[in-house]
């Protein structure tokens, strides 16, 4: 009779665990930035954040950055493609093996016609599937692509315009899509963004105007990067204080980039919040020719000796550091330039005189900066105390405060154009892990006008130079370069903060703009 | 009276059209396009041009204009540049979701306006209608969307009594837990019109009662409820127009306490649409708000027509 019982309570007992632990599903709650939902179909929208959340964890590329690394710039590795090789005899030719046996969510198998299938959905405006907003985000990201040929059922050779030694990292941002998902859809790309089909970690489940939901993928290929989270739900929230109600209400788990005066309180509160090497510059780009009078280089070397980087970090509560150059001192690609930028207004005034200023003559800048945008950061206030410290140092900033939207098109136009209104500064952020954003800064024509004549054989030997280190050489001479000509105004680097509540544990922070879910989960 | 609203419909006609042109071209002389912002920053001139040509953008006004009005005139809203969906069903999910907010500020808005000025109008202590007064200046005074996050920090962080943001699952709040979304954005969004009610209410019903209406009312021996049943009926006209007005605002959808509560309402789509320079969503939304402040007017005014015979013959 006793044994019975036991019997009994033992099984009631182990069903009760076993419903308790089957209950406690792993939920992650994201409020992100963005102002609206990134599209699904595998070329996310509203920039990088849209990558972040609405493109890796979905959907995969043939190599990706490897986001478990911390230590160090993440390297390009092979992802769903198992190697890839530049051919020796061809420069523009790349050869990508894919893994074989990886499904999408759909059940169906990767392919090299599932990889030719995309490249055609983004270049192909004949083809049945041809995506035209995905097609324009896709020229500007694989600009570089030419052509592209099947060699067998798990090879693709892909060719580029020029040879280009960062091809890999070009390649990261070509997300691969399910044909069979989308013939499932109806060929219809409204209603394959309702029920994605890709080959990530997690599959897309539900998405509203308001949200996105994903959850584990059982059957995900590399298990030893399987999910934790059983779920994720992300929910565009604009507006800062929004997000910080929401985190400290409960109502979310995680929030990208808190206000920088809530640092300290969300910390005092409990709450985790974590920044990162973020790979972002937030710099003036100075014009070089012309009127302008960052013509002389002793006047741009001036105005970077001008810039009060501890008074700007001082109003982001932490959430940055000081630049001095494009990268970041420490990073195998800043080199040993001779200026070492601090605020130091007699070396400013010194240079100025050097450059025929007289002593207590301000040097006119005309800067064009905007209200808000992607990576500006708070660019209204910390403009102001760049003036402030620049006034002080030899520089008399004024502004022309703009839209993002307009302040992006004035970068694309000519510098000399009536409708830049003298500007001779432009405040724009941008990602420094991304080589063809480099190139177009710093390779002729560039919005700045700088033509220094080593810089630019440098990169363009970098462009056909596939030996890593000597890559690096060249990257490191260049920058050296960068930063004593200073075409730019080296200010600081995001450190991209996000708050979680205490729950949240597992984050891994990789020195890109993008993070590696599987290794989140809920305590 | 069907002269009347036959009369009035066919107003609307000219109205509307006129606002198709100048909506159209208002936006159209934005400086950008959605291609300038659809296309990451690092995109060159040159493939801004390129793609702009893929999306008809680079046509002469005038042809964008017929065939956007053609469209219209098939039922079709057009289709946005920036999503490459269909601008009707998120449109009109806004609209839903706008109305929402609107009909339930409205109401508490109107009720709570309509009351103070009453009061304040007809109570015979200075110190009651000094009192209600002010509270009608705070409520056309407080920037609501201060308010607004004043409500969140309270509510929602300090007590967690209510959700910080949002509006939970989509479609008619008939859970609590659509409800419990709704309750801080309605209290935000019914100050202004309660404020602007209850002064107007309050005018109106002290020019009424100083008429020589309601004296011969009193000399008939009506009981007090009964006068001020006539004098209401008296300042009615003056007020619904005013609260057709503000109901048309408040289905324009603010986008201030959109932003604050996270809500997905017409303010947060035409607020984005704008920045994001989607020219056939910034035209789809106005013309679609401008039908409805002609069609809520026309409700008014046949309001006021059955309210007041005298208004049928204008």
């Amino acid at each position: 009779m006793l044994r019975t019982a036991y019997s009994l309570a033992s099984i009631v007992l182990a069903c009760w665990i076993t419903a308790s632990g089957a209950s406690a599903q792993q939920t992650l709650r994201i409020a992100m930035t963005t102002a609206d939902v990134p599209t699904t179909t595998g070329a996310p929208n509203q920039g990088l954040e849209g990558f972040r959340f609405a493109g890796f964890p979905t959907f995969e590329p043939l190599v990706r950055w490897d986001l478990r690394v911390t230590e160090t710039v993440p390297p390009v590795v092979p992802w769903l493609a198992r190697s890839f090789e530049s051919d020796p005899a061809d420069r523009k030719r790349w050869v990508f093996t894919l893994r074989e046996g990886v499904k999408f969510h759909d059940g169906s198998e990767l392919t090299a016609d599932a990889v030719v299938w995309n490249f055609e959905r983004f270049f192909n405006e004949s083809a049945p599937h041809y995506e035209k907003n995905a097609a324009a985000l896709a020229r500007v990201w694989l600009s570089v692509v030419d052509k592209w040929e099947k060699l067998d059922k798990y090879r693709v050779a892909v060719f580029t315009k020029e040879p280009t030694s960062y091809f890999p990292e070009v390649m990261t941002a070509f997300l691969v899509a399910s044909p069979a998902g989308y013939e499932a859809a109806g060929q219809d790309w409204q209603k394959f963004s309702a029920a994605p089909s890709g080959t990530g970690p997690f599959r897309i489940t539900r998405v509203t105007r308001t949200s996105i939901e994903m959850s584990k993928n059982p059957d995900y290929w590399n298990k030893e990067r399987a999910a934790k989270l059983d779920r994720i739900v992300l929910l565009p929230m604009p507006e800062a204080t929004t997000r910080l109600a929401a985190l400290r209400s409960g109502q979310v788990d995680w929030i990208e980039v808190p206000p920088p005066d809530a640092i300290s309180g969300l910390k005092s509160a409990g709450f985790d919040v974590v920044t990162s090497k973020f790979p972002h510059i937030w710099p003036y780009w100075l014009k070089t020719t012309g009127d302008s009078p960052f013509k002389d280089a002793r006047v741009r070397q001036a105005f970077n000796y001008a810039i009060d980087r501890d008074a700007v970090l001082a109003l982001l509560n932490g959430a940055g550091e000081p630049a001095f150059g494009f990268w970041k001192k420490g990073d195998p690609r800043f080199g040993n330039p001779k200026n070492d930028y601090k605020y130091d207004p007699a070396k400013a005034k010194a240079l100025l005189m050097e450059a025929g200023y007289k002593p207590g003559e301000l040097v006119k800048v005309k800067a064009i900066i905007s209200t808000s945008g992607s990576g500006q950061m708070l660019p209204l206030p910390m403009n102001e105390v760049v003036q402030q410290g620049a006034k002080a140092a030899g520089f008399d900033i004024e502004f022309v405060v703009v839209e993002w939207a307009q302040l992006i098109q004035n970068t694309r136009i000519n510098p000399n154009s009536p409708q830049m209104q003298g500007v001779v500064a432009v405040n724009s952020s941008l990602t420094t892990a991304d080589m063809n954003w480099f190139f177009r800064s710093f390779y002729p024509p560039n919005w700045s006008d700088w033509q220094n004549p080593e810089a630019k054989g440098l990169m363009e030997a970098y462009r056909t130079e596939f030996d890593l280190e000597k890559r690096t050489a060249m990257l490191k001479r260049i920058h050296e370069l960068l930063v004593d000509d200073a075409p730019w105004a080296w200010i600081v680097h995001d450190t991209n903060p996000r708050a979680f509540n205490k729950k949240v544990k597992g984050y891994t922070p990789a020195q890109s703009w993008f993070n590696d879910l599987t290794t989140v989960y809920i305590q | 009276m069907l002269e009347f609203i036959a009369r009035r419909s066919l107003q609307a006609i000219p109205v509307l059209f006129g606002v198709s042109v100048a909506v159209f071209l208002l936006v159209n002389m934005m400086p950008g396009s959605a291609i300038d912002v659809l296309l990451p920053p690092e995109a060159t001139q040159e493939l801004v041009d390129q793609v702009k040509r893929i999306y008809g953008l680079d046509r002469p006004i005038w042809q964008r204009y017929f065939s956007w009005l053609l469209l219209l005139l098939s039922g079709d809203l057009g289709t946005s540049v920036f999503s490459a969906k269909a601008i009707g069903p998120d449109l009109f999910d806004a609209l839903k979701n706008t109305l929402q907010l609107a009909v339930l500020s409205a109401a508490v808005g109107f009720s709570s306006g309509t009351l103070l000025g009453f009061f304040a109008a007809t109570s015979s202590s200075r110190a009651v209608d000094k009192v209600l007064s002010i509270f009608a200046i705070i409520g056309v005074s407080i920037p609501h969307y201060w308010l607004g996050i004043v409500l969140v920090v309270v509510f929602s962080v300090l007590l967690n009594w209510l959700p910080a943001q949002g509006m939970g699952e989509p479609g008619l709040p008939l859970s609590w837990e659509q409800i419990q979304h709704l309750i801080l954005p309605v209290m935000t969004l019914s100050l202004i019109p309660m404020g602007i009610i209850a002064r107007l209410v309050r005018a109106t019903v002290l020019e009424v009662l100083s008429r020589d209406l309601v004296p011969s009312l009193d000399a008939r021996g009506l009981h007090r409820p009964t006068v001020l049943r006539h004098v209401a009926k008296n300042a009615a006209p003056a007020i619904l127009a005013l609260m057709g007005l503000q109901f048309g605002y408040l289905l324009g959808g603010s986008i201030l306490i959109e932003t604050v509560f996270n809500w997905p309402g017409v303010g947060n789509l035409l607020n984005l649409a704008i920045f994001r320079r989607d020219i056939p969503v910034i035209q789809a939304t106005i013309l679609t708000l401008a039908l409805f402040f002609v069609l809520i007017n026309l409700a008014v005014d046949i309001l006021q027509a059955v309210i007041d015979a005298r208004m049928r013959r204008t």
